[in-house]
């Protein structure tokens, strides 16, 4: 299972510099999890001490955020897209 | 200037005065921290200062994020200035509070601004800090109303732009940004979709999007409606403020300028209690204040308030925070209302207002008729927009008359039923 994870500019220099990373995982979490085991430095940018994700931290899976699925439990495809960014207000 | 550096929100660092946004070791926003203490020596002069200043918003430059203060004069080159935003008219409403059994009610009519919205105050700060870092192109992600203003002022700047907005937007708006040769994209999507694709974008275009990686500056540009409403009042508070709320950035840095004044003894009274206001088809903050929690779900938007439109609040925590602190609230009223509250307003005070007003104005007739606001409470209710930018919202909601033109088809057909009285 092979996932494409997009990394903010804000986030490269914590991933190598990667803009993007292929990692595998069925659900969110795993994901992320994965993510955390190659960039441990990404883990406490975008978790908070108890493993939750930050509140300005937004996460979509193929353009949908993961707050209208299952959260963290959200299903990722094979060959989907997770893509992490931060929150911005103002319309 | 006063801006010392940006601070993230979350947990404090600084970060240099440059054109991020997002705090890279908590993804918190970055906000601009200033230093007011040279201001605090002889208030009355700062008063005076102010008051002599230019009819806009630059008369508060000292509390703006601009390295140069007032970005140049007018005259020659006053196309370096861009346009004036601010100063809009601050209308005492009696009719409408004697409609709605209230004391005194004041309207702020930022439908008087050279966009029409209260965003011109937002894009003109935003844009005169990307001219200081030496962007070229400015752009942004809209509900519609800084669409406008963006295109507008790039115009009026001699810069570049693009704008984006949701395909579905309505006409006016739409026919009101492509006017001034902006670079007009129109995405498949809700406005979350376009700010999704717009941060993505800011990280991979030089370009100064203003609501994205321009946010701190640009923000700071709402405090000044705050300044302006506390000015008008004779350097007072209001008790109370209404609102609308759609990323609750507006809101709180409402609350911010009036603190900000507070502070330095340049005004009297409190922070007032603040009443955000959303439409029901998108209400994630007033959702999370009724269920009493600090963070906010997102939702798909459904509503024709279509400027709050905005599904996925980021401000929204600080939203529910104020509203706690200040002794307001966060109301939601349904469509139906919204078309209520604009012919409200319009009928007691003569000031035609976009969806985003009749949200703010059914909201302030809620709180009435629930006791929440009293006769003896002296309210502003922030009027962001232009009515004829959404004028779908009051097709079919009056009837007219269609005569020949004629005298006795005046008399017999238009007049006794004008009068509400009947032909015997």
């Amino acid at each position: 299972m092979s996932v494409v994870v997009k990394i903010p500019t804000q986030l490269r220099a914590s991933a190598g510099g990667e803009a993007s990373v292929d990692v595998s995982g069925t659900t969110v979490a795993e994901v992320l999890d994965a993510l955390f085991e190659r960039h441990a430095e990404l883990r406490e940018r975008l978790c908070d001490e108890s493993g939750d994700l930050r509140r300005f931290v937004n996460v979509y899976v193929g353009g949908e955020d993961i707050r209208f699925g299952a959260a963290l439990q959200t299903p990722v495809a094979d060959g989907a897209e997770v893509q992490i960014l931060p929150a911005v207000a103002g319309g | 200037m006063g801006a010392t550096n940006l601070g993230c929100r979350e947990c404090g660092a600084a970060y240099e005065l440059d054109a991020s946004y997002v705090c890279s070791r908590c993804f918190g926003p970055l906000e601009v921290v200033y230093d007011h203490t040279e201001l605090t020596t002889d208030v009355a002069e700062l008063r005076r200062r102010i008051q002599g200043g230019p009819q806009n918003i630059w008369r508060y430059s000292d509390f703006l994020p601009v390295l140069d203060g007032q970005p140049g004069p007018s005259g020659r080159v006053s196309s370096r200035a861009g346009l004036p935003a601010g100063c809009t008219p601050l209308i005492r409403a009696d009719r409408l509070a004697e409609r709605l059994g209230l004391g005194e009610v004041w309207v702020k009519n930022d439908a008087a601004n050279p966009t029409h919205s209260f965003k011109d105050r937002v894009v003109s700060v935003a844009a005169a800090r990307a001219r200081e870092l030496g962007f070229e192109v400015l752009a942004c992600a809209s509900t519609g109303n800084l669409a406008n203003s963006v295109a507008a002022n790039a115009a009026a700047l001699g810069l570049e732009s693009y704008v984006f907005i949701p395909a579905d937007l309505e006409e006016q708006k739409i026919l009101a940004t492509g006017v001034y040769g902006t670079n007009l994209v129109k995405v498949r999507g809700n406005y979350d979709d376009v700010n999704r694709l717009c941060t993505e974008l800011s990280g991979e275009r030089d370009w100064a999007f203003v609501n994205v990686n321009l946010r701190p500056y640009y923000a700071e540009g709402s405090k000044t409606l705050a300044y302006e409403i506390a000015e008008q009042l004779g350097w007072e508070t209001p008790d109370r403020i209404v609102a609308p709320v759609a990323s609750g950035s507006l809101y709180t840095k409402i609350a911010k300028g009036f603190r900000e004044f507070l502070d330095l003894g340049l005004i009297t009274g409190d922070v007032p209690a603040m009443h955000g206001a959303q439409a029901q088809g998108c209400s994630p903050v007033a959702q999370a204040w009724d269920g009493g929690h600090d963070v906010c779900r997102p939702v798909k938007p459904d509503t024709i308030a279509k400027s709050l439109a905005i599904g996925n609040p980021a401000d929204g925590p600080y939203a529910l925070e104020l509203a706690r602190t200040s002794g307001g609230s966060i109301e939601a009223v349904t469509d139906d209302e919204v078309r209520d509250g604009i012919r409200l307003l319009a009928e007691t005070t003569g000031v035609f207002t976009e969806t985003a007003g009749g949200v703010t104005t059914a909201t302030l007739a809620k709180l009435a008729a629930e006791g929440t606001i009293g006769s003896g409470d002296r309210v502003v209710l922030v009027i962001t927009g232009e009515g004829l930018k959404t004028l779908d919202a009051v097709r079919g909601t009056f009837e007219s008359f269609e005569i020949d033109a004629s005298f006795d088809a005046f008399e017999t057909e238009v007049e006794p039923i004008a009068s509400g009285l009947r032909v015997a």
